[in-house]
């Protein structure tokens, strides 16, 4: 199995060409002065057509994709990726952003529209479709609030509440978004500990963030509760959308008390995530955060989508033009297949298929809060396997030698050698099953024959990878011998 | 109606019963009852493939694009090879998520460290990130390194950035407690010396672009002098399309290299998802954000690749990380890899020389028209500022009945023009032959 | 062992006094905690640093442990060669300081002794 792969650096020959061009039908001109011109030979492959292409698909090969195969990554929701949602993405590529609002008027409405359906689901006022991924979200969502305690002239609210089993991606917005971070202990079910929320609230609290279900799998019991203290205390509430694939239809953020919020449309609403990106992250907001969001804001004037810069409160933009458009075409598309009714399905199943695992695991692997999970759920290596040596990484490994992508691992923080499990709704009972048979044939075999697992994965191209040396002595580029 | 739920209904009262509960209900039974949503959502009715597709279609009707375009400021149409959008629709890449798990990632880990070089290569730095969001957002990323590294919370930036740019850089600099300060352009269209070295001192750096908005091709060697005699920081906006004929940052010494990789092989879609580079050197590559792919080797000693640095990351330093990205624009990058890699040296240098005489060719077409004239004498790129004594409106106007995108209005009323390799002659001259019927046809009234 | 001709934080970290200099480093269960080091982001020469500073950030691949500093007072020296071979850390912990600092001030009362030190080691296991 093991096979390293040459660069497409490496399979160069001088001359080779991939590409052509019309001949040039004007003057040709030399235009740029002297001392700015690149004289030198661009240092990029050289190659045929059919080379590049052999090169690109087998690069592909030794990738893994929802396509491929069961992807149970907690937090990350691999759904399946509808092929008609890339198709249709396809009509408006050839869109030149700047284009005037009378050409680009059915662009212009989907997005309106696509606004309009977010803030349904998610019981909020608005949406903007702008920021380009959830931490872009979250950014922009911290923003929102910065902007509405400043125009208060509340200006000692500097602190985000923060608790210790949240995403890496929410103290970090909090920071870049200006304010300072307190964290909190969680409660021993993961949840939010009620005491230490009301020790941590005062005159400085800009707003707590949080995600629920929470990112141990578990819905927040305490939710009315924990609303208002925050806004007792004259904080907002900000909601991680990552876990929003649990109850669409059944609970909304607005409604639990939320003022703004974040949905990764490449999570819950199907959009591809290309190996990393593009994702989107559209806000969502109550009517007293509106004043502040990001230009351009859609309106409708006149039977017209406009786009509205004209607003002095404005937190300004956060990125180039609208927001990753061609994704938010995607998600819109899956919103209009489902309807109200199909979304909701697909929560209650994304929620049955993690419980019918977490079921299946009691016995095989430790459960550290054994109650009703949502959409994922959280189990342990046994003390048993650890004392044999097998921690969560060799389960991993050993799961990628049996053809899943394994579930996320040692997150959240807080639960020591956790491995979060998100089935998702697009799985069948007999994956599930499947999947149920090798975690228990992995448990078995950690106490029975521990350094086979140890060695796994033994099918994959490469075998582990010597992490510590690429961080002392890192190599990020290629760089031809001498 | 479509349900993407492989599951029957029977299944999935099996599967209740399997874990001991009657209904689906019992599966939310830890929410609040009255925070429960006792309707359904109020979202239009579920519809099959076939009525879908209708819908979008009517959706893309009301548009109306026009068929030329000589439009840029900031997204550029340029002829993208079928093999891009071919081997980027491989699911294997597109349906997978971040490379968390090496061993089986490898076909994205290899491409990421494939983009780097390409970056790197392309810009002459040393080191690039897998991508950020788009150029505007590695602007505001590339505002932090300065800070963080120069430890001061001054930046300059040069009035010639993308006006969309330069708004969200404010957007974030307001968060950071950033002073920015607009360094201004001269009457040339290019950064005006004596402004940039009188705010030098105790600024942590400047913001350069090249080609800036107006097409203007700065003097990168002048500008790159002038801040590191203040042991300031260069940071070079570029088109990475222009690289093939204009000077890469890494030759001038520029000490962080950004921009907007779009015009290699995405398209227009709108304004997104397109792709921010961000690439440096020495001590900076540990302030870069984003993830990173570095070279490594397996147990077995064979060569792997892997996420790396990855310490000064959200998910590790949570409040304390460079930055709080974590889903960049990878498959974007993968698109403008291939891009790169299809076109090669001789394409990378012909195309940005296409865009060059082009642009020229329009240039002085537009010129011979009576009233019109190039706003600034300096070398451009593929865009050039246009004033004229007719009003930009009333010629959009006209030009969009005949399926034409003029040139982008500026905010004091001269025109942004923009032709790329797609433009044909042919096209260029029916666009002025139109021009000069409009302007004729506006004198006479 | 844990040397007795130096203080301790209770955060892992040593201090050494000598003729007006504080030398500071990482003790060996701080370098333990953190597994193989890959990086050690050394503060800049006379650069000033007050108590509770951040002056270094020891990294590993899974981790980043920002050190604060026990002392106030300037950055004389920093120990370079922890620049291409950070893992010397993980094999002396003791003999490989991170950098030295000229002070004007120090909060001896945060400081433990060696046997102190030792106590707490024994009550976080």
């Amino acid at each position: 199995m093991r096979q390293s792969y040459k660069l497409i650096f490496e399979r160069s020959h001088e001359g080779r060409r991939a590409y052509d061009l019309p001949a040039l039908d004007v003057p040709a001109v030399d235009a740029i002065p002297a001392n700015m011109k690149n004289e030198a030979k661009l240092d990029l492959p050289e190659l045929g057509e059919v080379d590049l292409v052999r090169h690109y698909t087998n690069l592909s090969r030794r990738n893994f994709g929802v396509d491929n195969g069961f992807y149970p990554l907690g937090s990350c929701t691999m759904k399946y990726n509808p092929k008609i949602n890339e198709e249709v993405a396809g009509m408006f590529e050839d869109m030149h952003p700047l284009l005037d609002e009378d050409m680009s008027q059915g662009a212009l409405r989907m997005m309106y529209d696509l606004e309009g359906y977010l803030a349904e689901i998610c019981g909020m006022d608005a949406f903007t479709l702008q920021p380009a991924a959830g931490a872009h979200g979250e950014l922009a969502g911290l923003m929102l609030i910065r902007a509405y305690h400043e125009k208060r002239g509340d200006t000692e609210r500097t602190t985000i509440i923060v608790p210790d089993a949240a995403h890496g991606t929410n103290p970090a917005s909090a920071v870049m978004a200006g304010f300072k971070v307190k964290e909190i202990k969680s409660a021993p079910d993961g949840g939010v500990d009620l005491d230490a929320l009301r020790e941590a609230v005062g005159p400085d609290t800009a707003g707590l963030m949080l995600t629920n279900p929470s990112t141990l799998g578990l819905f927040e019991r305490n939710i009315k509760q924990i609303a208002s203290i925050v806004h007792e205390a004259g904080g907002l509430l900000y909601y991680d959308g990552a876990n929003l694939n649990a109850i669409m239809g059944i609970v909304r953020p607005g409604d639990m008390g939320f003022d703004v919020m974040h949905i990764n449309l490449h999570k819950t609403f199907s959009t591809p995530h290309g190996g990393g990106g593009p994702g989107s992250g559209p806000v969502g907001f109550k009517k007293h955060l509106a004043p502040f969001m990001p230009v351009p804001v859609l309106v409708e004037r006149e039977g017209m989508i406009e786009l509205d810069y004209d607003r002095p409160d404005t937190i300004g933009k956060v990125k180039m033009f609208y927001g990753n458009f061609a994704v938010c075409v995607r998600a819109f598309a899956y919103i209009r297949s489902l309807g109200g009714k199909g979304l909701r399905e697909a929560s209650e199943n994304a929620v049955l298929n993690a419980n019918y695992i977490k079921n299946a695991m009691r016995g095989v692997f430790d459960i550290p809060h054994d109650r009703i999970c949502m959409h994922e759920c959280i189990v342990t290596p046994t003390e048993e396997m650890m004392e044999k040596g097998v921690h969560t990484t060799d389960v991993a490994k050993a799961l990628i030698d049996r053809g899943y992508h394994p579930p996320t691992i040692y997150f959240p923080l807080i639960v020591h050698e956790a491995m979060m499990i998100e089935p998702t709704e697009s799985e069948s009972r007999e994956t599930l099953d499947e999947f149920i048979e090798a975690m228990k044939e992995i448990a078995s075999e950690a106490l029975t024959a521990p350094e086979s697992v140890k060695a796994c994965p033994k099918n994959t191209p490469i075998g582990r990878p010597d992490e510590t040396t690429a961080a002392r002595k890192p190599i990020v580029r290629y760089v031809k011998p001498e | 109606m479509k349900s993407y739920v492989p599951n029957t209904e029977k299944e999935r009262r099996e599967m209740l019963e399997a874990i001991g509960l009657k209904s689906m209900d019992d599966l939310f039974s830890d929410i609040p009852e009255d925070l429960k949503l006792d309707r359904e959502l109020d979202l239009p009715a579920p519809m099959s493939e076939m009525e879908l597709r209708e819908l979008m279609m009517g959706y893309v009707l009301q548009n109306d694009e026009g068929g030329l375009l000589f439009r840029g400021a900031g997204a550029y149409r340029h002829y993208i090879p079928s093999v891009v959008p071919q081997l980027a629709a491989r699911s294997e890449f597109y349906t997978a998520y971040t490379p968390y798990q090496a061993e089986m990632s490898q076909g994205m880990l290899q491409s990421i460290f494939e983009w780097q070089t390409v970056i790197c290569n392309l810009t002459g730095m040393e080191a690039s990130n897998a991508s950020v969001y788009d150029g505007a957002t590695a602007a505001s990323e590339a505002i932090l390194m300065m800070r963080d590294s120069k430890r001061k919370s001054k930046v300059l930036y040069s009035a010639g950035l993308n006006p969309d740019v330069i708004t969200t850089i404010k957007t974030y600099a307001h968060c950071y407690g950033i002073e920015l300060v607009e360094i201004p352009l001269n009457k040339d269209g290019i950064t005006d010396m004596a402004a940039l070295e009188a705010n030098l001192p105790e600024s942590a750096g400047f913001i350069a672009a090249q080609p800036n908005y107006f097409g203007c091709i700065e003097n990168m060697d002048a500008i790159s002098e002038a801040v590191h005699a203040q042991k300031a920081l260069l940071v070079s906006y570029v088109n990475p399309i222009s690289l093939g004929a204009v000077k890469r940052p890494g030759d001038y010494g520029a000490d962080i290299a950004i921009g907007d990789a779009q015009p290699m092989g995405l398209p227009l879609n709108f304004g997104g998802p397109y792709v921010g580079f961000m690439a440096t050197g020495g001590k900076l590559v540990r302030n870069l954000p984003g993830r990173i792919a570095g070279e490594t080797t397996d147990a077995e000693g064979g060569r792997a690749y892997v996420l790396t640095l990855q310490a000064r990351e959200q998910h590790i330093r949570r409040d304390k990380a460079s930055s709080n990205i974590c889903s960049n624009q990878m498959l974007c990058a993968i698109m403008s890899t291939i891009y790169a890699c299809t076109m090669g040296p001789e394409g990378m240098r012909e195309v940005a020389e296409q865009n060059i005489a082009k642009a020229h060719y329009l240039a002085d077409e537009i010129c011979k028209i009576p009233g019109m004239k190039l706003r600034y004498a300096t070398a451009f790129f593929n865009e050039f500022v246009i004033d004229t004594e007719t009003p930009a409106g009333q010629i959009n106007e006209a030009l969009k009945d005949m399926g034409i995108v003029g040139g982008l209005i500026l905010p004091d009323g001269g025109m942004l023009w923009c032709a790329t390799e797609m433009n044909s002659k042919e096209d260029i001259d029916f666009l002025t032959d139109m021009l000069k019927n409009i302007v004729e046809g506006g004198m006479e009234q | 062992m844990v040397p007795n001709d130096r203080k301790y934080t209770r955060e892992h970290d040593w201090v050494k006094i000598e003729d007006g200099i504080a030398i500071l480093g990482i003790t060996d269960h701080a370098q333990e905690a953190l597994g193989d080091i890959v990086y050690v982001e050394l503060p800049e020469l006379d650069s000033d640093i007050a108590i509770g500073d951040n002056y270094t950030t020891v990294e590993s691949v899974k981790a980043a442990s920002p050190v604060d500093s026990p002392v106030a007072g300037r950055v004389v020296e920093v120990n370079e060669a922890l620049d291409e071979q950070p893992e010397l850390l993980n094999e002396d912990a003791y003999g490989q300081f991170i950098a030295k600092i000229e002070f004007a001030e120090i909060n001896e009362d945060a400081l433990l002794t060696a046997e102190e030190y030792e106590q707490l080691l024994a009550e976080e296991e």
